[in-house]
């Protein structure tokens, strides 16, 4: 096994838990492929050879039999690593060396698995291409010259390019899910207190959720079976019991009821990302699943909501860094107020100020009422659409995205269009449910296509054993960018 | 208390305060373009004022229990030197934080 590139973690765990390659072998390939392909790319913001070697000894020595023993991850950039620079991609926190893990991190290294370094991002993980990295956009394996997706496009890339088997993204709004669809992988994001989010750079903390990126269903549930769980640093982290969900993916759908909300479908979808929904559709129904039409009345004001909501928690988050305990501080300024305006002024993206704004506007006074309020008050009613679907369905089907990738700086110039490009994700967040994407065609230019599911609170079981079920009919999760 | 259904334009001025309120000191190039890129924001996020929203209580998380209970006992936290470690401007004799001058 010298060539690990496109293995699946599950298939390097047991070539190293048997012994057929040392940890050590897979982390000098996966370094390797890397070296040759992140140039290129820019999945890696900091590759962390050295540490990883040393992981790897050490998983060689004492974690063979670990479930993630030896396996290559790649953590987003917003995601704190101990000693290892964590950016969020911005200027604001370029210098910025945690002194402590996030809980998923050390989560994963108790598992075995070994962090190879830290990936791309949107500034924040505000966006939906990578194009608002302050460090350059990441570019999609499929087609260097169009759009990873984001905002986690770095880890997404890392896999779908075969650096590594396994990424870590957070979801804030379809940030693991669109970027997975647009790069040809899979893409979990968890329900809402499933994962804990210590050690997360807050974005919007009522949305936010790590995440993760694999090849197959099967790697998605192994890498969730690790991370999930209460943490004690984090009191929204759920108190439920983490089952093995590799133990869910029977294959066996029949009689299992997919919602499907074709009108939805109706406007502002890609054909040929509409051809291939459909074509998935037909899959479910040949393996013995019930398709129901059902309506999610709401789900049109869903962006809107999400773009008050998340604006608005952003706005608050964000006020953290203002040049005093860390992060950027602008020189020459003469008292305490300049440095935090010029701090601030020089350390934020245009996206990121643009969101600060709005979420400062939205909360104002006079404002509050109209906007955040209402917008929470429609989030509850996005929420009642699902658990009114929910009494008939066991899971919801649709479109991941509802386009595939687009060029590099084809839509920077309108930020509302590209909001838009969140209809199918950003329901899931407001209203805590978890979501899977996995590949389920390609473009007639060969770029990917998603089929997202999403499920009741906890309910990620079903959700790994419907994309399982699926990848057994289907070989697009074997498709590679060539 | 402004009424609902507003979709009005932003002015500069809208945008200056906002600006003061969020610590952002922007460029008069980039007033000019917030003042449009968020006028045409809220004017597609006013959509939802239409919405029924009467008796509908807010989602503000959606967790069923927050589980903000645990015993009060003292943990290791981080070391003075770890917290100053990514201050732009430490002093690490007095252990704080240094910042310009705040009054005046």
């Amino acid at each position: 096994m010298s060539d690990v590139s496109f293995k699946t973690a599950r298939d390097i765990r047991d070539a190293v838990s048997s012994g057929r390659v040392s940890a050590v072998e897979v982390v000098q390939a996966a370094l390797s492929r890397i070296e040759s392909t992140n140039p290129a790319l820019n999945a890696f913001l900091s590759v962390a050879g050295e540490r990883a070697l040393d992981r790897a000894k050490v998983v060689d020595r004492d974690q063979r039999t670990a479930p993630l023993a030896g396996v290559p991850v790649a953590i987003k950039d917003n995601i704190c690593t101990s000693g290892i620079a964590t950016t969020a991609a911005s200027r604001m926190l370029k210098d910025f060396v945690p002194p402590y893990d996030a809980t998923v991190v050390k989560r994963l290294e108790a598992a075995g698995a070994i962090v190879m370094g830290k990936t791309n991002c949107d500034e924040f993980a505000m966006g939906s291409s990578t194009e608002n990295s302050a460090f350059g956009p990441s570019k999609n394996p499929w087609n260097p010259e169009y759009i990873s997706g984001g905002s986690s496009g770095g880890s997404a890339v890392a896999v779908a390019a075969g650096m590594t088997p396994l990424a870590l993204g957070s979801d804030t709004g379809g940030s693991i899910r669109q970027p997975a669809s647009l790069c040809g992988i899979a893409g979990l994001k968890p329900t809402y207190g499933r994962v804990s989010r210590y050690g997360l750079i807050a974005f919007a903390s009522s949305l936010d959720q790590i995440g993760p990126f694999a090849r197959t269903a099967y790697d998605a549930a192994l890498a969730l079976s690790v991370l999930a769980g209460p943490d004690p640093h984090d009191a929204t982290a759920a108190r439920e019991a983490v089952p093995d969900y590799t133990a869910a993916l029977t294959g066996d759908i029949r009689g299992l009821r997919l919602g499907v909300p074709r009108r939805m479908l109706e406007q502002g979808v890609d054909e040929s990302v509409r051809g291939c929904f459909y074509h998935a559709l037909e899959v479910f129904r040949s393996r013995g699943a019930e398709l129901v039409d059902i309506d999610l009345p709401h789900a049109k004001y869903a962006i809107a909501t999400y773009y008050i909501v998340a604006t608005a928690e952003a706005s608050s988050n964000l006020a953290r860094f203002d040049g005093v305990r860390y992060g950027y501080r602008a020189p020459g300024v003469r008292n305490v107020k300049e440095m935090y305006e010029q701090s601030r002024s020089q350390g934020f993206g245009p996206e990121v100020k643009r969101r600060i704004m709005l979420g400062t506007y939205v909360l104002s006074a006079g404002y509050y009422d109209a906007y955040y309020l209402k917008a929470q008050r429609v989030r509850t009613l996005v929420r009642r659409d699902y658990e009114q679907a929910f009494r008939k369905v066991d899971a919801v089907v649709m479109p991941t995205s509802p386009t595939p990738a687009f060029k590099i700086g084809e839509r920077v110039e309108d930020p509302l269009q590209l909001y838009l490009t969140d209809i199918f994700t950003v329901s899931a967040n407001l209203a805590g449910l978890p979501a899977l994407s996995v590949p389920c065609g390609l473009t007639p230019n060969r770029l990917p296509i998603g089929l997202q599911m999403t499920g009741k609170p906890f309910d990620e079981p079903m959700l790994l054993r419907i994309g399982d079920s699926y990848e057994r009919d289907t070989n697009w999760w074997k498709e590679g960018p060539g | 208390m402004v009424a609902f259904g507003m979709a009005e334009r932003l002015t500069r001025k809208d945008v200056d305060r906002i600006a003061t309120l969020a610590r952002l000191e922007l460029g008069e190039a980039e007033k000019d373009l917030f003042v449009r890129q968020l006028t045409e924001v809220l004017a597609y996020a006013d959509q939802i004022q239409a919405i029924d929203t009467t008796e509908v209580p807010p989602t503000s998380h959606v967790l069923s229990r927050i589980l903000v209970d645990r015993a009060d006992e003292p943990q290791p936290g981080l070391t003075n030197a770890e917290a100053l470690a990514n201050a732009p401007d430490p002093s690490p004799q007095t252990g704080l934080f240094r910042v310009p001058r705040v009054i005046g």
